[in-house]
């Protein structure tokens, strides 16, 4: 019998009406996997057991007493990155600023997850602050690839990445800036979704860089994404950029054909600097998709080799003015200081890993006294053109099929020394966050070594029916999903 | 990257904007991230290439505008509660070294 | 009050920084209220939380719209909101939401006058911003209240077009004035709801160009601004004197000391990496929406005194002190309105209504006399149904208990009596009473008279017509 922390949450929903497992149960057996292999792969920061438990135990009892459920999430657990607010819970960003610091208020995704009758698990680690590719940047050391333990997870979500995939978590909620959501779930096998910017409220979220952050889900499969998507995308009047939109069936988008559809594949993203194996496996899924009745062809966005250098100006001047406020005052780490600015340097010089003092200093340069339209306001509209790339191309196509990075999941170490190099390891996923647009990660396939490819699947401004409906019919085709890091496959996946 | 010597820019003066954003910083680090950020710089001077005139910036990737709340006032955090994470607090306020004007 | 030293110039520009009167703070829901416990008005957005997200208050940008058009201001159609980044102990977030680039108001002027003259002020612009924390200073510490933190400012800078502490003065009573006009703020020093930075430099008188201007920080009471100015320009106008040049610093007032002096200086004090912020969207106000709160514009406090004086023939004089605040001036145009006698209002008014106020240090909001009970008061003085003194009973009686003053008159019998009998007896027993007087009269001493129409006055509780006391006394001692 496979376990029960290896199934997806629809899957575990089904179980759970028709009685054939509780939510204690649940709960319970993914607490024995993190026992088992946390230690290992490092994925969570904090765990809720007791309270989880407690929740579970709860739902069971509402299940019993003939409730009908909340939500199809309800008495399901889901994992947090540790970058989103939930009451009574540390917040740290993985991220030594804010030891200490336990969040008074619920972002409006937990809100939304709590009414849902979700479970909150646990927190994963992260790069600090979510600057970085590798959760390499934790301050509380770094994350493992569950498919090579001498791997990275990718990140910034890597922990998050790494406990869906390694049978720690159901499913996890992450963030994505340039690519955070997309990139680990790529090199850990799972499927990530970067919503459109604003479908889902950033109210809680703590900001990294406040013109491109979007929360969204890491899933075993594109139903999961799907569902869980629908719980927590919608308009909260405390983000203003939260869209006005109504929330579609995100499941009743999935079905097994691609008829009609026009997939495009972008000719920059194919170019000099990709794995062959990535590129075999990218292709294969477009021709997989072909099969399945899309019609494939190549498009461009000629603005695709500046994307980086926009990105890393934009984001950077953004955090060095959202990262000021930890100043050792109101909470978390404090240094003390003879007046208020020598406590605040000694503070924020104790409190902030190097990566985020290295992005801290670039931002702040970016946007300093004489350097603001040569730098920041130039990168602004550069994102400007990159946008319109992606307008010009959805006038042709439906969505754009790429890969999500460039190579497979790199060894420990093998970047941290290049910030430069790290950085361009996220062209393929920064350009859907200057365009705002929605971009899903999804299993594609395995290199020689073993180690997960992602393809990515981007869709325009509120298409992530789309890219649903595409990455879902090519999963149900390919069943790359059934591959699983954390035991055999046949043994777990088989009974549908 | 690059690591000639020569090819930097020096435009970006680390000492002065580790000062603006109230990060001490030791030798060794205003040097590494010295380096590090000319080679940064070099590359995002590639953009200078690019002509964009008459592009208008994007600030926001959300086309709304106007979005506002009513003028109603609620209740905030408990007072225990505002408090609590505060790393030094007397009589309900928030202490911090004098500040010398 | 001119230059002290009248070969030098001095130009003063204000940066006024007023809280506008909204019910909820800028950015976040927390009650903009003074004097509450420290940090009891605060939650995750305006403590700057990890994660905590700002929303506009519609309120306020109405509000600072409505200060742009009274003031003559052209209108921002398309305004944004930008971060300024400094760190600060009572900045939450270490960085404002302020406006840089695109403020609501663009340009405007404000009409003083000192000393009879009247001078135009320009304005720069008026912009919108959230407020800081408030810091107290203990011996070795010091603690921040965010209560403050969060509520909505607007800035209004003027050009450096003021020339005296006087004019800066007349200047900030002036606004002061036209923004309670508006409803837009209470402009309340005590509550710290106006606070202002002063540019001032000065210069030889001849010279073009401006002098290296000094900025002081932080200024809270108008008198401050005042003496500060008096004291800087002296300064300023020593230094030079003595061969030395302005140093361009900032200083602080030291209202103890009497001094100006300056700040520790920061080297990167104005490099505030402004830019667009990205968790608020732009403003974009059309042309029918600012029409449509143009037209909803009170009177100007300068257009309301000139038309007091063509519409009621008021003096000069008593039409500033009746505009002076909209609610008199409201309160006065109700009662001259009701009554038709707009000299007897206006006399009113400024005596009895404002001198009761004062003693009680009553706002007029609080007044039990309502402009229909003013207005039926002034009737029956002018129907002669009661005397002046009678009359002024009965507003002490109206200004405790409120009511309807014919009502009062009736219950307390205080009708003026006109009846010739018993004035006749009235005056009789007063002549009777005061043999002396009456024979001072007699001899021709003619003032002697006043003495007894006051006791006939006295003896009829003040309700005897006095033209008629007069008149019977006179025919009894003279007849």
């Amino acid at each position: 019998m496979a376990r029960l922390s290896s199934f997806a949450l629809h899957e575990l929903s089904a179980k759970l009406a028709a009685g054939e497992c509780s939510s204690v149960e649940i709960v319970n057996d993914l607490l024995d996997a993190i026992a088992e292999r946390n230690g290992e792969l490092h994925a969570y920061l904090w765990l809720n057991a007791e309270e989880a438990r407690a929740a579970a135990a709860e739902a069971d009892r509402r299940r019993a007493a003939g409730e009908s459920p909340r939500s199809p999430l309800d008495g399901l657990p889901v994992a947090l990155k540790d970058n989103l607010s939930a009451r009574g819970q540390p917040c740290g960003c993985a991220s030594r600023i804010l030891e200490g610091y336990r969040a008074p208020y619920d972002a409006h995704v937990v809100e939304r997850l709590r009414a849902a009758g979700a479970i909150l698990l646990g927190r994963t680690n992260m790069d600090e602050f979510a600057m970085g590719s590798s959760t390499e940047n934790s301050a509380y050391g770094p994350t493992r690839n569950p498919w090579d333990s001498e791997r990275v997870p990718g990140g910034s979500s890597g922990g998050a990445a790494a406990a869906v995939a390694g049978g720690l978590a159901l499913a996890a909620l992450g963030s994505d800036t340039g690519g955070s959501i997309r990139q680990p779930a790529s090199f850990c096998g799972c499927v990530g979704l970067k919503p459109t910017y604003g479908r889902v409220s950033r109210y809680g979220l703590v900001a990294y860089a406040s013109s491109l952050d979007q929360i969204g889900p890491i899933a075993r499969d594109t139903r999961d994404a799907a569902r869980l998507l629908g719980i927590i995308a919608g308009r909260d009047a405390r983000d203003s950029t939260s869209l006005d939109a109504a929330v579609p069936d995100y499941e009743a988008a999935l079905g097994e054909r691609l008829d009609g559809l026009r997939l495009g594949l972008p000719r920059e993203y194919f170019g000099a600097g990709l794995d062959p194996e990535v590129e075999r496996a990218a292709r294969a899924a477009a021709e997989q998709c072909r099969a399945l009745g899309a019609e494939v062809f190549e498009v461009e966005l000629p603005h695709t080799p500046y994307a980086v250098a926009a990105y890393y100006l934009l984001a950077t001047a953004e955090a060095s003015a959202n990262l000021a406020r930890f100043d050792g005052v109101r909470y978390g780490r404090r240094v003390e200081g003879e007046d208020p600015t020598d406590l605040y340097q000694r503070t924020r010089a104790a409190g902030f890993g190097p990566e985020v003092k290295r992005r801290i200093i670039l931002g702040a340069f970016a946007l300093s006294h004489g350097y603001y339209d040569a730098y920041y306001l130039r990168a602004q509209k550069v994102r400007t053109l990159i946008r319109r790339d992606f307008e010009a191309a959805f006038e042709r196509c439906d969505a754009l099929l790429a890969p999500v990075a460039p190579t497979p999941a790199y060894r420990l170490g093998e970047k941290t020394d290049n910030p430069l190099a790290m950085y361009l390891g996220d062209i393929l996923t920064i350009p859907v966050n200057l365009a705002g647009i929605c971009g899903l990660s999804v299993p594609c396939g395995f290199t020689p070594g073993g180690l997960p490819i992602g393809l990515q699947i981007i869709a325009p401004a509120l298409g992530e029916e789309r890219a649903l409906r595409v990455g879902h019919a090519y999963e149900q085709a390919t069943r790359w999903m059934e591959k699983t890091s954390h035991a055999s496959p046949s043994a777990i996946r088989g009974q549908r | 990257m690059n690591d000639n010597e020569t090819s930097r820019t020096g435009a970006v003066d680390v000492a002065y904007v580790a000062r603006l954003a109230r990060l001490s910083l030791t030798p060794e680090e205003t040097a590494q991230f010295q380096r590090q950020l000319e080679d940064i710089l070099a590359y995002v001077g590639q953009l200078a290439a690019l002509d964009v005139e008459g592009v208008e910036p994007t600030a926001h990737a959300v086309p709304a505008r106007n979005v506002f709340r009513e003028d109603v006032a609620r209740p905030g955090l408990p007072p225990e509660e505002a408090l609590a994470n505060a790393p030094s607090a007397r009589q309900g306020l928030f202490i911090v070294p004098k500040i010398v004007e | 009050m001119t230059s002290p030293a009248p070969e030098f110039l001095a130009s003063i520009g204000l940066e006024t920084h007023v809280q506008l009167r909204t019910a909820s703070k800028l950015f976040c829901g927390c009650a903009r209220a003074f004097g509450a416990p420290p940090n009891t008005l605060v939650c995750p957005v305006c403590l700057g939380l990890p994660g905590a997200m700002p929303t506009v208050n519609r309120e306020a940008v109405r509000l600072t719209v409505r200060a742009g058009l009274l003031l003559d201001c052209e209108i921002g159609l398309r305004s944004k909101f930008d971060r300024k980044s400094y760190f600060y102990p009572d900045m939450p977030k270490n960085y404002q939401i302020s406006q840089y680039d695109r403020p609501l108001c663009i340009g405007g002027k404000l009409e003083i006058e000192v000393g009879g003259a009247r001078k135009t002020i320009r304005l720069t612009r008026i912009h919108l911003e959230e407020d800081v924390g408030k810091s107290l200073h203990f011996e070795s510490s010091s603690g921040v209240d965010f209560n403050r933190a969060g509520a909505p400012l607007m800035e209004i800078v003027s050009e450096p077009d003021l020339a005296t502490p006087d004019e800066a003065m007349a200047y900030l009573l002036a606004l002061k004035q036209i923004l309670v006009y508006g409803g837009i703020s209470d402009a309340n020093l005590e509550e710290g709801n106006v606070r202002c930075d002063i540019n001032v430099s000065v210069r030889p008188a001849g010279a073009t160009r401006l002098g290296t201007k000094a900025e002081i920080k932080n200024m809270n009471t108008f008198k401050g601004v005042h003496r500060a100015l008096t004291y800087e320009i002296e300064r300023q106008i020593r230094v030079l004197r003595a061969g030395g040049a302005i140093r361009q610093e900032t200083r602080r007032w030291d209202d103890a000391a009497g001094r100006t002096e300056a700040m520790r200086s920061k080297e990167d004090a104005h490099d505030y990496r402004y830019f667009p912020e990205p968790d608020l969207l732009p403003i974009e106000l059309t042309a029918e929406e600012v029409a449509a709160w143009r037209a909803d514009l009170p009177e100007r406090p300068a257009a309301r005194r000139a038309r007091f004086v063509a519409a009621y023939g008021l003096p000069e004089y008593d039409a500033g002190v009746l505009t002076a605040e909209k609610a008199i001036a409201d309160y006065f145009e109700a009662v001259a309105r009701a009554c038709g006698n707009f000299k007897a209002a206006s006399n009113w008014v400024m005596t009895e209504v404002l001198r009761a106020l004062g003693e009680r240090q009553m706002d007029i909001a609080q007044l039990r006399v309502t402009p229909a009970a003013l207005a039926a008061l002034i009737g029956l003085v002018e129907r002669k149904v009661i005397t002046m003194p009678t009359a002024k009973e009965v507003f002490a009686h109206l200004f405790e208990r409120g009511g309807d003053p014919e009502a009062i008159v009736k219950e307390k019998g205080l009708a003026q009596v006109s009846d010739t009998g018993a004035i006749d007896a009235l005056a009789e027993a007063a002549i009777a009473a005061h043999p002396s007087v009456a024979a001072d009269y007699r001899a021709g001493k003619k003032p002697a008279l006043q003495f007894l129409v006051g006791q006939v006055m006295k003896a009829s509780r003040g309700k005897a017509n006095p033209q008629l006391a007069a008149e019977a006394l006179k025919r009894k001692l003279e007849g």
